[in-house]
């Protein structure tokens, strides 16, 4: 057990935690944020990404040992008023399905607008290759990825990564 | 969701008719505890409809949400004749209840269909209520009050009472019989497609799952099971698991050990630690090969009869083209992106279960059972799923959870991993199916015989599951020979139904094989099926469309081919055109073009996220299936496993055609016709015909 010490959604933390402990589980089970969503424990899926210092991380293969310092952001620190570009893109477009991915393509499609203020449908392919959605909620999200894109551009919500 | 909290159970009154639809709506709580429970919070109109004094309208959901937008659709059919202030509804999952039909849940893609008039009698019930609650105010009679968008209207004065300033009085008035319901025509929100309505808690991870139940004390639980199909345990050392950081216990339950934890990651690095000498029984040295011989051999019996017409067997000897082929389906796991959990809370003559289920009424009983209860003293929390796709319609995966609470006296939630659900899943069954068939001189087909050989998906009526036959038995085509039969392997692998069930590969054999009969006849595919389905319009209606939209017939880029298949289930007609290529060895699907009736609509904007969704499916199990080696499942997650990727995402298009029959299903419409639709269009492109699921680099070789 370790006293490890990170910024989760911009607030200090302190979790006393096995070094080892994946930061999935660190979040869902010590923290208490369930948005962050386990879909396979090998880092297939992409349902449990999460930012560790703006870039995009699988929360299940991050040691919690490997966030001890850093800047960690959950679905649920985003935005506060859950009107970042992305997920005003995915409200517009009503994307979600059963939703239980879509914490996981959110994340990593905000990474993917903050880096590519105009992505191509293969940028876009490219980028969410790894992040499995069952319900097949892909086309919807290729368009509204193309809409927080454009949202972004705009100023139509908090500037880019500024949450991240 | 879930806003309020203090519905329980209750004594319900009935006092309306009793009838499919007026059942429902007849129960209301007695007078006495109506007045108590509205001192405590909104009035009960109905069983579906609550109206607080803050004029918020709570909608009652009896079905579950898998991302199918069911809560969603029923509440936009119980506020459009509520003519509430769809700005000011609210939904909240019903308990398991007498109230809401003797065996709740959601499968066969059913929810709109048996909704359709229920739920708008209960939304227009309740409009009446209010309704008279405004005419006694004024002192005038109810017909010259209207409800309008969250508010009673006198139609003449154009006076108004916000529907929370009458809630109460509404709810002491007796429920009237037989209040008419809108005109089609009338419709302001049924056929729109507004928000869901759990959208915005699904994009910033407020949404609450059954996996994100966290109860205070609750331990977290995993089980081991058995590697093997029939297996068991024959004792286990759990030192080393005990050892293990945060396990608290370790315990056999039914069917495996479970290891528990004060969070999920160490209940899976106990189990790790768990070393269980298993008894694997008889299946041990069974595999995919071995299984593929007895399906072969069974497929030479005489089977029973699902349909015959004709003399199929003499139309083929006499046939101036006759065909003979062998089509093949692989296990497929439904995969919800939401593994398998429950959280189970047992105590002294009572037991909460929070679970996402499709079987609402059965998980409960089955909670009960375990736990040695009276159905009545367990109390069921549907939990919105993760996904769903037929799995949690079978409702064994609440008994672990259920045993492990009783036994150490805390919550327990059970989480299974991607492993489990991969290996120890109840799957879509294999099939093999040899299908016989025969053209005319005019290459027009005139005999159609399958011997169709699959485990029994739910069990055998007189030698038949008609499920399994489904598909292939009973095709709209006009074809004057038919002969069906069935040959139920039996295997210790567990099968349950998965999203279109017995259409999911037997529509896949069948309009493949149509494919050929039509290549056979030198006719084109289109055209063979517009003749064969002159008399049943519906179906010819989405073929054509879908050909039509599709550019049937119009030049292509090189190397893609068009296929078509078309499929009548769960009460609607849904025809698609696949666009498709070989590359590198593997099918490349650039477009998909579906048409589909499926009555009146609810929500096109949900029915066109369910034709886009069960495509996906599809295609997935042209993608990735399971194989059996040493008596169990060979794959575990998604890199074995291989599901539809972002990247491989054809371009859908969907049409949905005017109808105004009775609503149909759309939930498991699109998954059939994909993968024959598919495997047609690359015959169409490289002359490669596809006939197993799934598709290997060897078959397009």
């Amino acid at each position: 057990m370790a006293n490890i010490e990170f910024t989760l959604n911009g607030q200090p933390r302190t979790v006393d935690v096995p070094e080892e402990m994946p930061l999935l589980w660190v979040l869902r089970d010590i923290v208490g944020l369930t948005g962050t969503k386990f879909g396979c424990g090998m880092g297939l899926c992409g349902a449990c990404t999460v930012h560790v210092d703006g870039a995009g991380a699988r929360s299940c293969q991050t040691a919690a040992v490997n966030v001890a310092g850093r800047d960690v952001t959950t679905i649920e620190g985003l935005s506060d008023a859950g009107d970042h570009p992305v997920q005003q893109a995915w409200i517009a477009l009503d994307v979600p399905q059963c939703g239980y991915c879509q914490s996981g393509q959110i994340m990593t499609a905000a990474v993917l607008v903050r880096n590519n203020a105009d992505p191509s449908d293969a940028d876009i392919d490219r980028a969410m290759r790894g992040n499995i959605c069952r319900c097949g909620t892909y086309q919807a999200i290729r368009e509204a990825v193309h809409r927080a894109a454009e949202l972004s551009g705009s100023g139509g919500g908090p500037a880019p990564g500024s949450a991240a | 969701m879930s806003a309020i909290r203090h519905v329980h159970r209750r004594d319900f009154l009935k006092t309306g008719a009793l009838g499919a639809g007026g059942l429902l709506l007849g129960f209301r709580m007695p007078g006495a505890a109506a007045a108590a429970a509205q001192a405590a919070g909104p009035a009960e109109l109905n069983a579906f409809v609550h109206i607080g004094a803050d004029d918020w309208v709570t909608l009652i959901i009896d079905k579950a949400e898998m991302g199918q937008g069911t809560v969603t659709s029923l509440s936009m059919l119980l506020a459009e004749e509520l003519e509430a202030d769809w700005t000011r509804v609210r939904t909240r999952f019903a308990p398991v209840d007498p109230a809401y039909g003797p065996n709740q849940g959601v499968f066969g893609s059913l929810s709109v269909r048996t909704s359709w008039n229920r739920l708008r009698e209960a939304g227009a019930t309740a409009a009446e209520l209010l309704v008279r609650a405004g005419a006694d105010r004024w002192g005038v009679a109810p017909s010259e009050v209207r409800a309008e968008n969250g508010a009673i209207v006198h139609t003449r004065t154009g006076e108004r009472f916000r529907f929370g300033e009458l809630a109460s009085e509404a709810a002491r008035i007796p429920i009237p019989p037989n209040v008419a319901q809108k005109d089609p025509t009338q419709f302001k929100l049924l056929g729109t497609s507004p928000t869901k309505l759990d959208t915005p808690a699904k994009v910033t991870g407020r949404a609450r799952y059954g996996i994100d139940v966290r109860l205070p004390g609750m331990l977290h639980a995993v089980v081991a099971q058995p590697p093997v199909f029939g297996g068991a345990v024959a004792g286990f050392d759990d030192a080393a698991a005990r050892r293990t950081p945060g396990v608290r216990d370790v315990l056999e339950v039914t069917g495996g050990v479970a290891v528990v934890a004060d969070n999920t990651w160490a209940a899976m690095e106990g189990r790790r630690a768990l070393s269980i000498d298993w008894n694997d029984g008889p299946f041990a040295s069974e595999s995919s090969a071995t299984i593929r011989d007895y399906f072969e051999r069974l497929a030479s019996e005489p089977g029973a009869e699902a349909r015959r017409e004709g003399d199929a067997e003499a139309a083929i000897a006499g046939a101036s083209d006759s065909l003979d082929a062998v089509y093949e389906a692989a296990y497929q796991p439904h995969a919800s992106m939401e593994p398998y959990n429950t959280v189970a809370d047992v105590r002294d003559g009572a037991c909460d279960v929070y679970v996402g289920t499709q079987v609402q009424t059965q998980s409960r009983n089955t909670a009960a059972e375990t736990a040695g209860l009276a159905p009545e003293q367990v109390n069921l929390h549907s939990q919105t799923m993760g996904g769903g796709f037929g799995g949690k319609s079978r409702d064994g995966y609440v008994v672990h959870a259920v045993e492990l609470s009783r036994a150490l006296g805390r919550p327990v939630q059970v989480t299974w991993t991607r492993e489990d659900d991969t290996r120890h899943d109840a799957f879509r069954p294999a099939a093999y199916v040899r299908m016989t068939g025969a053209v005319d001189a005019g290459g027009w087909p005139t005999a159609w015989g399958a011997r169709i050989v699959c485990p029994s998906f739910a069990g055998l009526r007189n030698g038949i599951d008609r499920t399994a036959v489904e598909g292939i038995a009973d095709i709209e085509y006009a074809i004057p020979n038919i002969h069906v039969r069935y040959a139920p392997p039996e295997l210790p692998i567990p099968t349950w139904y998965w999203r279109s069930v017995g259409y999911s590969q037997n529509t896949f054999f069948a309009e493949s094989f149509l494919d050929e009969l039509a290549a056979a006849g030198g006719r084109d595919p289109v055209e063979v099926r517009r003749r064969l389905l002159a008399e049943s319009p519906r179906m010819l209606n989405v073929v054509n469309a879908a050909a039509e939209r599709a550019g049937w017939g119009e030049p292509l880029e090189e190397g893609r081919g068009r296929g078509i298949a078309a499929v009548n289930n769960i009460g609607s007609f849904t025809a698609i055109v696949a666009e498709a290529s070989v590359q590198d060895g593997r099918i490349r699907v650039h477009r998909m073009t579906c048409a589909i009736d499926c009555g009146h609509i609810a929500h096109p904007g949900v029915i066109r996220q369910q034709i886009e969704s069960g495509i996906v499916y599809g295609l997935s199990q042209m993608k990735g299936g399971l194989t059996i080696d040493d008596g169990g499942v060979v794959e575990s997650n998604f890199h074995d496993f291989e599901v539809l990727r972002f990247d491989e995402m054809p371009r859908v298009e969907t049409h949905i055609v005017e109808s105004r029959e009775m609503p149909g299903g759309v939930g498991e419409a699109s998954t059939p016709p994909t993968a024959p639709a598919v495997g047609n269009a690359v015959f169409a492109a490289t002359g490669k015909r596809i006939r197993k699921l799934p598709v290997r680099p060897e078959d397009l070789a």
